[in-house]
């Protein structure tokens, strides 16, 4: 199958600093893909700049077909991608159901003055978002949180929100930025097998995590970055054994956690 | 059956313009009560644009202004009818707010106090400026709305203030109506997703430049409206309806009852429109409590009066 999303020589610098320097992947529907690297590698800048929120400074991102290198995000939505924050970025005085409603804004939008009229067209879309937020949830483990303000759930809760709240948008391509941090054992396996289930799907999924038995378990293919190079990638057997990665990795604990995971 | 947080809302402001004269004392009294509403009308603009999206204007005045001075010149000038006139002011705020915010609203930041706070500056001046048109700082007559007349012929005979305390009561049970269905709308809840984080709004699709305009567009509408009740329920305006003190005032009385909500924000007009009446006992050191007073609510009760308050009594009750 043809390549969903790729990336084609990404770069970027912050003052004399290249963060992110001549990156290029692939992302293939369906296909789970993570990103992996030693702390301030590029990860999250990498991330930033194929979803629209920082400008590359060099490089292509083609999704679809379609070049849409620095397309602002709201337009990148629409063309089915749809991500998570590494720092959480929750709407904190909304409940939990108005959070992953926002997800279904593309679909639930119309013309502003039926919303000030409250007119039953905008209270039928209004309604639809919500049913379907309300499954998101239940499917996240949040239903009955639903009517609770965000901003007073776990850290793990949240970050499970804002898996629903991007699964609302019904993604092509899906970023999660370390969606399992923060987490214990168990809500880490829940989100294993939900990324499991949603790629299954036919999404493309692109994955930041620290969790290496995690990214061992699940990643189909793994690119990994150090100091912003892309210094290896392949599936997880290859990239486990590679000098490159351990060389990067050695003296820190996710170092160790590599090499056990393939052992 | 419990009640939904708007209809709760909409009955105790119904209930609160309905039956508050009966404590009226004198007839004076409805006076300052169509002030309040008055006020509270450009307030609740206030709260959709801050309360909701997060955004802050330090010129709405400037539309106040334009509402005020349509209701007095379109009538004498294009030969309007004073409630059309009424409309397009609103019409005319409406196209100066798009056409004003467009440009900035794609900024971050501050820039939309900034270039709001030059927009008020501008329309005073002229309105100060224009002798001709406008009578200056003099100020000028206002039409009379003809409504009255009309309610008498029709067998309703109100005083003056009566009929004012009722009609701007209605105005702004509509215009509280209107914000609270946006509230829960698919476009209030974008106003209030990009005023929690920006960058998660535009991840999930909402573009958020046009979403901080229709917002902005939509405030400036009820401070024109609400600057045409002025006009038209004192017969006179001066320029002073458009003035930088005007527009603090309204960010004022959003912030002290609490921008969240509009029965909080309906609170706080009520608040600091009463307390100047108050106060002329102390004409002279007037400016001086009015800042007193909230400096302390800002230090002591920052989410504003009506939500701080609430919280205490239900604290009790548990
Ligand atoms: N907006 C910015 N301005 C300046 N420097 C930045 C900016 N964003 C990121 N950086 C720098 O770019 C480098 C890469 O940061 P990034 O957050 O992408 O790393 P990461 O791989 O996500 O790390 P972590 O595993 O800790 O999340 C770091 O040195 C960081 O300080
Ligand atoms: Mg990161």
């Amino acid at each position: 199958m043809t390549a969903l999303l790729s990336v084609e020589g990404l770069g970027i610098s912050f003052g004399g600093l290249k963060a992110v320097n001549d990156v290029s992947f692939t992302v293939r529907p369906g296909e789970i893909v993570s990103v992996i690297g030693p702390n301030g590698a590029g990860k999250t800048t990498l991330f930033n700049m194929i979803s629209g929120v920082y400008q590359p400074g060099s490089g292509r991102v083609v999704l679809g077909g379609e070049n849409v290198t620095g397309m602002a995000p709201h337009l990148l939505a629409r063309r089915g991608m749809s991500r998570t924050f590494q720092n959480l970025q929750i709407f904190q005085s909304m409940t939990v159901l108005e959070n992953a409603i926002s997800g279904y804004h593309l679909k639930e939008r119309g013309p502003v003055l039926a919303d000030l009229f409250g007119l039953p067209s905008s209270r039928r879309r209004a309604a639809e978002a919500q049913a379907g937020a309300r499954e998101l949830l239940a499917r996240v483990g949040l239903d009955r949180a639903a009517e609770r303000e965000a901003g007073n759930l776990s850290y793990g809760a949240l970050k499970r929100l804002e898996i629903a709240r991007a699964l609302a948008l019904s993604p092509k391509i899906l970023l999660l930025d370390e969606p399992a941090a923060g987490c214990n054992a168990v809500e880490t396996e829940e989100i294993d097998h939900l990324i499991a289930e949603v790629a299954k799907s036919g999404v493309a999924i692109l994955l930041v995590e620290h969790d290496m038995k995690m990214v061992m378990r699940i990643s189909n293919h793994i690119v990994v970055l150090d100091h912003g190079e892309k210094i290896a990638e392949g599936d997880p057997a290859t990239v486990s054994r590679n000098p490159a990665v351990i060389a990067a990795y050695l003296g820190t604990d996710a170092g160790t956690e590599a090499a056990h995971a393939d052992g | 059956m419990r009640l939904s947080a708007k209809s709760a809302t909409l009955l105790v402001l119904i209930a609160l313009v309905a039956l508050s004269p009966i404590l009226f004392p004198s007839g004076y009294y409805y006076r300052v009560g169509a002030l309040i509403f008055v006020n509270a009308i450009a307030v609740t603009g206030i709260v959709i644009l801050t309360g909701y999206a997060g955004q802050i204007s330090l010129g709405h005045a400037g539309f106040a202004g334009i509402g005020a001075y349509a209701c007095a010149l379109a009538p004498v000038h294009l030969g309007l009818h004073p409630s059309l006139a009424l409309v397009l002011g609103a019409a005319i705020s409406g196209v100066i707010a798009f056409l004003v915010g467009r440009p900035i609203l794609r900024l971050k930041g501050y820039y939309l106090g900034v270039a709001t706070l030059g927009l008020g500056i501008l329309v005073s001046m002229v309105l100060n400026n224009e002798r001709q048109l406008t009578g200056g700082p003099d100020g000028m007559e206002v039409p009379d709305l003809g409504l009255r007349g009309l309610l008498k012929d029709a067998g309703l005979d109100l005083t003056n203030g009566q009929f004012w305390y009722f009609f701007c009561g209605l105005a702004l049970i509509l215009g509280a109506w209107l914000a609270l269905n946006l509230y829960n709308s698919p476009t209030g809840r974008a106003l209030r997703a990009l005023h929690g984080s920006e960058v998660a709004a535009r991840t999930v699709g909402i573009d958020v430049a046009q979403l901080k305009l229709r917002a902005f567009v939509i405030s400036a509408v009820y401070a024109s409206v609400s600057g045409s009740l002025l006009a038209l329920q004192n017969k006179f305006i001066t320029p002073d309806v458009a003035g930088f003190m005007h527009s603090i005032e309204m960010v004022t009385m959003a912030v002290l009852g609490g921008v969240g909500s509009i029965l909080g924000a309906i609170f706080g007009a009520a608040v600091l429109t009463l307390l100047p009446q108050v106060l002329t006992v102390f004409a002279e050191y007037e400016q001086l409590v009015l800042g007193l007073v909230m400096m302390l609510v800002m230090i002591f009760l920052p989410q504003g009066l009506l939500p701080s308050i609430l919280r205490k009594v239900r604290g009790k009750g548990e």
